[in-house]
């Protein structure tokens, strides 16, 4: 199975902690592990929230952008993974090896992809096709 | 089932490999070495659910399984000379500690050398790897090969016996054999991944875990061979054709495939392995060939797109690496959609007696589309309903036989390549 993860850190934090040469280097230990054992598939790291922007929708449609930085955010994101493992808890226990920065909160989100056996599972041929055909115009819109 | 107990599965599958590896560069016993591993992780399932898990698992597990293979050889060596030489080897146990830490990668190396040696039959190299150098249990791949767990238990067991047996060496070969020996560890990988890309039919999620696995394997393999152009050519092959599991579903053909449904993620990793694989600057073979062709249907954006040309001069280079009539079959393929029909039957016309073909079903398919193409329905249709006597399962024959009656109704149908 295919997981993205999701690297996730307090707003508040996002400019607390300088990173530092050591932080870089113990991170890339942990991905060369990954590498190593053959999980990784991708991977990238964001900006600062500074540098983003947020598109807002209230609950009558009303649409509002907001500007970075999103320091009332519980949960900003920072980077993602994308691995290939045998099973959520497979998941789970690589990334309990991520190294963490002391004195910051983070988390690790770990979200399956979907794959079409998924929704065989539930739904009905039918409605898999109806589905197929709304997701194939989303990508076509954004070719 | 508690956690810890659940945490000690996936450690298992994670950490077992390097376990046993390390541990039998240390007792020279394959079979000695996994008991150890496994002692080692029965003595976790004591003690993480009381004391947690340990914040570096695996660092434990290989000081506990060390520990235990250390008293071991203490208490064999007045009874036999053999360990007396193992004891002078090891230490003591802040040796053990400082073990933990050594890089692992030649041991990993020499493991799949040995899972995958030439002196076992291929179906236990394939049990072997997967259970050491994959970490599956004997019911995973047993479940994945539709077979009984004791069926895989034995022969497994019997691999173990046949390579103590002929005393094969715990290592990674010298410079002169190397090439056949990773070709073998490659032959494996590759036979555990088409088991899963063929399987059409059963428990068809299961087979696709296998082709996972032999992906995983591969890249594996690739970060322990970094200067092997093959495995990375390996692992483009298997990236790129499982990029299309999800398009191909039931059998779909490449011409008819909903390019949208293949996956990004795996043909952005494969295209990678197959640029390193060729600017590596050493001879390439023909898993890198034919990743290379795999690779000009990945970038053309629809069927029409694809560069034929460039997948005519690469099924050359496969002809001369590996010639074989499957080969030249492929190639009058790709001829017919370079150069057209009249150039594709004579490529066709050139391999049409060969024997080895006599059985084939495809070169009656194949050569029945040309000459659909060149407007000789009536001969296509005899073409087709040759190949569909020939086809091996009933799904093909229908489908064969249904365009052979079809061809004298409609006059072009479009061929697959891949």
């Amino acid at each position: 199975m295919k997981v993205l993860v999701m690297i996730k850190g307090d707003g508040a934090d996002e400019d607390k902690v300088a990173p530092t040469e050591a932080m870089f280097e113990e991170m890339n230990a942990y991905n060369e592990q990954l590498v190593n054992a053959g999980i990784m598939l991708a991977g990238e790291g964001l900006q600062s929230s500074k540098n983003g922007a947020k598109v807002v929708w209230d609950t009558s449609g009303e649409v509002t952008v907001v500007d970075g930085p999103f320091t009332e955010s519980k949960e900003i994101l920072a980077g993602y993974w994308i691995w290939q493992v045998s099973s959520l808890d497979e998941a789970v226990e690589w990334a309990r090896r991520c190294p963490s920065t002391a004195g910051m909160t983070s988390t690790l989100e770990i979200r399956p992809f979907f794959e079409m056996e998924d929704f065989a599972k539930v739904v009905s041929p039918e409605v898999l096709a109806k589905e197929q055909a709304l997701m194939d115009r989303v990508k076509e819109q954004h070719g | 089932m508690t956690d810890a107990r659940r945490a000690v599965e996936v450690i298992w599958r994670i950490e077992s490999p390097r376990l046993i590896a390390s541990l039998t560069r240390l007792v020279r016993d394959v079979g000695l070495a996994e008991e150890l591993a496994q002692d080692a992780f029965v003595t976790a399932l004591e003690q993480w659910p009381v004391s947690g898990v340990p914040d570096k698992p695996g660092a434990w597990l290989m000081v506990t399984a060390r520990h235990r293979a250390i008293d071991l050889i203490r208490r064999e060596q007045n009874r036999d000379a053999k360990y007396t030489v193992l004891a002078a080897g090891i230490g003591d146990e802040a040796g053990a500690d400082r073990i933990v830490d050594e890089p692992i990668g030649d041991d990993l190396l020499s493991l799949v050398f040995l899972t995958c040696h030439p002196v076992l039959p291929r179906d236990s190299r394939i049990a072997l790897t997967l259970r050491l150098f994959g970490g599956l249990t004997t019911d995973e791949i047993a479940r994945a090969y539709l077979v009984p767990s004791p069926t895989v238990g034995q022969r497994i067991s019997r691999a173990k016996r046949t390579l103590a047996e002929a005393h094969v060496p715990f290592e990674v070969p010298q410079a002169d054999e190397l090439p056949a020996r990773v070709g073998s560890v490659l032959e494996v990988l590759y036979v555990i991944f088409t088991e899963g890309y063929a399987a059409t039919s059963g428990a068809t999620w299961v087979r696709r875990d296998l082709a996972d696995e032999a992906m995983r394997l591969g890249r594996v393999l690739a970060g322990l061979l970094p200067r092997e152009p093959e495995v990375f050519g390996l692992v483009a092959l298997m990236e790129l054709q499982a990029s299309r599991f999800d398009a191909r579903g039931d059998g779909v053909l490449l011409p008819d495939q909903d390019r949208r449904r293949w996956d990004r993620t795996l043909i952005e990793h494969g295209l990678g392995a197959l640029e390193r694989a060729t600017t590596l600057g050493r001879p390439l073979g023909p898993y890198t060939v034919q990743a290379a062709i795999a690779a000009c249907h990945s970038r053309a954006r629809t069927f029409e797109d694809t560069d034929w040309e460039a997948i005519v001069a690469l099924y050359d280079a496969l002809a001369q690496l590996s010639p074989s009539p499957v080969v030249e079959l492929n190639r009058a393929v790709a001829v017919l959609h370079a150069d057209g029909p009249e150039a594709a039957l004579v490529a066709l016309d050139a391999i049409r007696h060969d024997p080895r073909l006599a059985r084939y079903h495809l070169l009656g398919a194949v050569r029945a589309d040309v000459l659909v193409r060149l407007g000789r329905a009536e001969e296509a249709a005899d073409e087709l309903e040759r190949a569909a006597a020939l086809a091996p399962t009933q799904r093909e024959r229908n489908l064969l036989m249904a365009r052979s009656a079809a061809v004298t109704e409609s006059p072009v149908l479009d061929v697959g390549g891949d």
